[in-house]
């Protein structure tokens, strides 16, 4: 019967498959935020950038509970430099282009302090114009896309070879180059996506699919599937309490909500040592509509 | 129900002490055959709450065919051709009717206090099986290499980051995520299942309420006489049978 079921309601309904994002879909489609992005990364300024563990030794996301700290204590297992991994090691791929890999030569050879005044005087106004375009405000004009090209131009006085760098991410995202570059690391074979991932993730093309699919924190995501698809509805629990203050607007929200499930977890496992738990089922008789033939045939021997 | 030894002849021992014999021996006084296959059911699994169980199982194995099939012609099969998104299609509805059967079935079982006269361990696997099959489903959810599982690994990444379980298991990396929803996972959930129909075999269908206490009242009787003793409402010979196979 299940198995029929199942048949049923794949004929009826079958399952969803959207295509997955790629970085070089992500650079055409949204090439302001790309450059955005990346100038983040490349800044050190990105949520990644910051995270801190598993990936680096930051602590922007770095969350606790009291006393507890495991994301600490279990350290960086999977260390990204986003400034190296997602703008500085692509770049030297490029091949026959001596203004890039002289603008990156200049870039490494600067002291940290300037780096970083060339990242900030050139991420500013993206910043700014990000912000326009999410208000829905009229953007500035320190920004400029070219709708034909695709490309980005930004008026940042004081920001060195980082424009011509940004310039040569973003045609070899286009090309398609970039996806293939995060992959790489010492091995042939690759299984781990986890750097164009947390790359993409920066940004803002997942998010924006993700919202338009209802599948955003604040819209019961976790329990949701793309299109009208049933999700993992069995989430329910664990997706009602990032709507409850004071969990959903605190910066340790995801280590409050997994203690929480934790203890619950274990609380549901130990249902028979718990006193009064454990009695429930004979206080709330349901028990008499389960066993209701049995208690008839009972009554009438 | 006892072991008859070996017959003894030139050069076999009367009852050899191998850790063979001694597992044997354990199984089947813990589960003699009549217990693990029983003739019948009592009468009061007339019930249609007792069909979410056999269907949780059901499920699983759809779920476990389905998700072979899939296995065998790798993880991209099904986006590019109609048979392999069609047994996807099997395999995602199989998991969504397998928890729904199954938090039907934990419900009925907890509204049945199905722990009570020694099932404790009965209650236990189960609860533990439903929490494995949570990561079980999470890590095909992250394995299916389309925007879902983008999203779905960016985002529950930090949940687990934050409780420093990302350090170790990375849901972004399909590789390890493919390998534990494909094999580690599901046997962990299979293994589980198994011990769960075998403690339910061993220790009997719990009984309705009244028949517990009557049942508990004769065997406290029959141990003051100092006759043999068993768990009220442990075997399912005990009860009356409606001879159909449960």
């Amino acid at each position: 019967m299940i198995g029929l079921l199942a048949v049923v309601l794949t004929v009826l309904f079958s399952s969803p498959d959207d295509k997955p994002s790629t970085v070089a879909q992500w650079s055409r489609e949204l090439p302001a935020n790309f450059v955005a992005t990346a100038a983040k990364e490349l800044n050190s300024t990105s949520d990644t950038a910051e995270y801190g563990p598993p990936y680096n030794h930051n602590s922007g996301g770095v969350q606790h509970f009291l006393f507890l700290h495991p994301q600490r204590w279990l350290g960086v297992s999977h260390p990204i430099d986003t400034a190296e991994n997602y703008v500085i090691d692509p770049l030297k791929t490029v091949p026959g282009d001596p203004a890039l890999r002289s603008a990156v030569a200049e870039y490494q050879a600067a002291p940290e302090k300037t780096k970083k005044e060339w990242g900030e005087a050139y991420a500013q106004p993206l910043e700014e114009y990000e912000t326009a375009v999410e208000e829905k405000k009229t953007p500035p004009k320190t920004v400029a896309l070219n709708a034909t090209t695709g490309a980005v131009t930004v008026q940042a006085s004081g920001a060195g070879p980082v424009p011509r760098m940004m310039a040569g991410l973003l045609a070899l995202a286009k090309s398609g180059g970039l996806d293939g570059s995060l992959l790489t690391s010492n091995q042939f074979f690759q299984t781990d996506y986890t750097k164009p991932l947390l790359f993409m993730a920066d940004g803002g093309l997942l998010g924006e699919r993700a919202e338009a699919q209802h599948l955003l924190g604040e819209q019961w995501g976790m329990m949701n599937e793309t299109g009208s698809y049933p999700g993992q509805a069995w989430l329910w629990l664990y997706a009602l309490w990032y709507q409850v203050e004071p969990i959903k607007s605190s910066s340790n929200a995801d280590i409050q909500v997994m203690i929480i499930m934790g203890l619950l977890s274990l609380a549901f496992i130990c249902i028979p040592f718990l006193p009064g738990i454990r009695s429930l089922p004979r206080k709330i008789p349901i028990y008499k509509l389960i066993w209701k033939e049995h208690y008839r045939s009972q009554q009438s021997v | 129900m006892s072991v008859a030894p070996p017959p003894s002849g030139e050069g076999m021992p009367a009852h050899p002490d191998t850790w063979t014999v001694r597992v044997r021996e354990a199984a089947v006084q813990a589960l003699p055959p009549e217990k693990l296959l029983p003739d019948g059911q009592p009468t009061y699994v007339a019930s249609w709450i007792y069909v979410f169980g056999v269907a949780s199982i059901a499920s699983l194995i759809v779920i476990i065919a389905s998700g072979s099939i899939l296995a065998l012609k790798g993880p991209a099969w099904w986006h590019y051709t109609g048979v392999g998104h069609f047994f996807n299609s099997i395999h995602m509805w199989s998991v969504e009717l397998f928890f729904f059967v199954m938090v039907v079935h934990l419900w009925g079982k907890f509204w049945m206090a199905a722990w009570r006269g020694g099932r404790a361990r009965v209650w236990v696997t189960g609860a533990v099986t439903f929490l494995v099959a949570v990561p079980t489903a999470l890590t095909g959810y992250v394995s299916q290499q389309n925007f879902d599982a983008q999203w779905i690994s960016t985002q529950a990444k930090d949940g687990l980051n934050s409780v420093g379980v990302g350090a170790f298991f990375n849901v972004t990396n399909f590789g390890q995520m493919y390998s534990y929803h494909v094999l580690l996972l599901p046997v962990a959930v299979v293994v589980l299942v198994s011990a769960h129909v075998l403690l339910v075999r061993r220790h009997g269908v719990v009984p309705p309420f009244e028949i517990d206490s009557k049942k508990a009242a004769l065997v406290s009787t029959a141990r003051l006489d100092g006759s043999g003793s068993s768990t009220p409402g442990n075997s399912p010979a005990s009860q009356p049978s409606t001879g159909a196979q449960s």
